[in-house]
């Protein structure tokens, strides 16, 4: 029997398929980067880190466009999609999962709500600047409100504080709650602490402050303009201080449970040595931990060319972003290799093709990107050179 | 008419007040069909005897039939057990024990070897039905932890949750699926299609108040022992004879 031949030692028969897939470690990849980027533009608007100006908008429109496509990844996985929205009609409320439908509808109105009062001012501005269709576009986008008033400013300002604001803890909320969704299954060795939601929300944000970086240089280099060092260094500094806390309490869910050995560990270390030996130990605590753990410390801390400093950070923020993607792996697919008889491993690799495979994944990945270039062809994300000057 | 921002404001938070209030009681009557559900007595006990218990399969084949389950899942199986004096642990259950198990040959010398059936526990505090996230998995008023089919969207959470592994995704209808103590035979007054085939009365079932059946007092008197007790999940299939290497 083809499956059993990639399993050793002795699982319960129902243990040998791995019931969630690549796309569940997509979904909490993809709600994660979404966390990291808001919490970014927060930075902004809410504890004026005028530094951050240059990715403000990006960071925002970033969020909302991972967060259209955070819970495609479930409907792929989902035995029937046609019925995923029971769990908001008829949900059961003892289910952890029962809540995500409600946390992420009012997440994706309040950033849309944010994104709307944001640009408010530009929308206006092109609804009378441009003409013909596009400008029955702005004007459909500016909800054929055309205020743009100092004292009206003024109140978007304030909305934008609050909706900024009530957005911090709702992004914590978010990615805690996918950690949650995990840490407290009881059942399962590997997922069960309470360290997980907030393992969860640190390498969320970590994973989005690192895409915020890498996107904005590349595209900042596409569009052959200079890129703000005074804000990527910032960004530098922030991702290294998550970082260095999102290691810690990764390492501290691993060694607590090695340190109490209790009676699943000798599975779980079996699992980590064989299994999981090059996701976990190689890439995700290894290579894409020390590298940038050591070299964002030089790139935040040591005076060094901008240009140097730049390419330094962009590998550590690949390499985090590497990083998270092992640790989401790890953590679901992880905890299903081993079987809860806790004396033997099964095996996973997903596919190429089919409805979970890696081409469908990568698909869904692309996707927040296209929404942020046609977002980026309506309005811009990111201020053009005349206006930096400006500033 | 103009609308002032108080009015204005005052009327949104009408609106959504009562659309609150309106949600909520719409999702009354599921609600309390479901609490009904939920708060049914377990009327029903099942007990595994590992001491007589020969391995010879006829329970998972008599299951799969008659609930069609599905090739390479698993409602019911049984585990061979080989502990050797030196401490070693083998355990194996090819394709469920369903066609009886192989001779093999030992490699030391044994101290004891014994089979164990495993099934769904039907436990009081099911994490299966803690997790579903519409409801499909319920416990019905007789006690018996089930899966509405209609219901489930396939999401595998309850298979994740369940510490026994006594869940499986129906490859056919892709819903959860998993053991009902057969209650569509239960309702008739038969006993389950596995207990009914075991030749050497290794699998017993019946109600826990019945004076007649010997299950409600043996789970009463017979200091039998539960799988993974520290879950705090409480099943109601208990075991005699359960060996600590068995989990």
């Amino acid at each position: 029997m083809g499956l059993e031949a990639l399993t050793a030692g002795f699982l319960f028969p129902n243990d040998f398929e791995v019931h969630w897939s690549l796309m569940i470690v997509l979904y909490p990849y993809i709600t994660g980067l979404v966390a990291g980027a808001f919490i970014v533009s927060s930075l902004y608007h809410v504890f004026g880190k005028t530094e951050l100006k240059p990715v403000a908008r990006f960071s925002l429109v970033a969020a909302f466009s991972f967060l259209l496509f955070a819970c495609v990844p479930l409907q792929f996985h989902l035995g029937h999609p046609e019925r995923s929205f029971n769990m908001m009609f008829t949900p059961h409320l003892t289910s952890a999962m029962s809540g995500f439908g409600y946390i992420y509808a009012f997440y994706l109105l309040l950033v849309l709500f944010e994104i709307w009062f944001v640009f408010r001012p530009e929308i206006i501005a092109r609804a009378r600047s441009s003409s013909g269709i596009m400008q029955q576009l702005y004007r459909a986008l500016s909800l054929w409100s055309m205020n743009d008033s100092e004292g009206a400013l003024k109140i978007d300002h304030k909305i934008t504080l609050v909706l900024a604001a009530v957005g911090i803890p709702s992004a914590c909320t978010l990615h805690g709650y996918v950690g949650f969704l995990f840490g407290s299954l009881k059942s399962n060795p590997w997922w069960s602490t309470p360290l997980m939601p907030i393992i969860f929300l640190m390498s969320a944000i970590v994973s989005g402050i690192a895409m915020l970086i890498v996107t904005y240089y590349i595209v900042m280099v596409v569009k052959k303009q200079p890129v703000d060092n005074n804000c990527l260094r910032s960004l530098y500094k922030y991702l290294w201080g998550f970082f260095i806390i999102d290691l810690t309490l990764e390492q501290l869910g691993e060694i607590s449970m090695a340190y109490s050995k209790s009676e699943s560990w000798s599975v779980v270390e079996w699992m980590l040595e064989d299994r999981l030996h090059f996701s976990y130990t190689i890439l995700q605590m290894g290579i894409c931990s020390v590298i940038p753990l050591v070299l964002l410390g030089f790139v935040a801390l040591k005076p060094m060319a901008d240009t140097l400093r730049n390419r330094l950070g962009l590998i550590c923020s690949a390499l985090i972003l590497v990083q998270v993607l092992a640790m989401r792996w790890n953590v679901v697919i992880g905890g299903q290799l081993f079987s809860k008889s806790l004396r033997g491993l099964t095996s996973y690799a997903p596919a190429f093709l089919g409805r979970e495979g890696i081409l469908v994944a990568a698909g869904i990945f692309a996707m927040p990107f296209v929404v942020m270039y046609v977002f980026n062809l309506i309005l811009p994300l990111f201020e053009s050179p005349a206006d930096q000057a400006g500033r | 008419m103009k609308t002032s921002r108080r009015d204005f404001l005052k009327q949104a938070g009408w609106t959504i007040l009562g659309s609150g209030l309106l949600g909520t009681v719409v999702q009354l009557p599921v609600r309390s069909a479901r609490a009904a559900s939920g708060s049914s007595e377990h009327l029903y006990g099942y007990i595994v005897d590992t001491t007589k218990c020969i391995g010879c399969g006829l329970c998972a084949g008599a299951c799969r039939k008659e609930n069609r389950v599905p090739e390479e899942c698993y409602r019911t199986w049984i585990e061979h057990y080989t502990i050797y004096l030196d401490g070693q642990v083998e355990v194996e259950s090819p394709q469920g024990g369903e066609n009886s198990f192989a001779p093999t040959e030992a490699k030391g010398k044994v101290d004891r070897s014994f089979f164990v059936p495993k099934l769904c526990n039907h436990c009081k505090e099911p994490n299966c039905v803690q997790v579903c996230p519409v409801g499909a998995t319920y416990v019905s008023r007789e006690g018996m932890v089930l899966v509405d089919q209609k219901q489930c969207v396939g999401c595998a959470y309850c298979i994740q949750a369940c510490p026994y592994s006594a869940r499986f995704m129906n490859p056919v209808l892709h819903v959860a699926d998993k053991c009902t103590w057969c209650y569509h035979r239960v309702l008739k007054g038969l006993k389950p299609a596995c207990v009914t085939v075991c030749p050497v009365g290794a699998r017993q079932f019946g109600r826990l108040d019945d004076p007649g059946s010997p299950v409600g007092r043996l789970i009463k008197e017979a200091r039998l022992q539960v799988l993974k007790p520290e879950m705090g999940n409480e099943p109601m299939v208990f075991y005699n004879g359960l060996d600590k290497e068995v989990r």
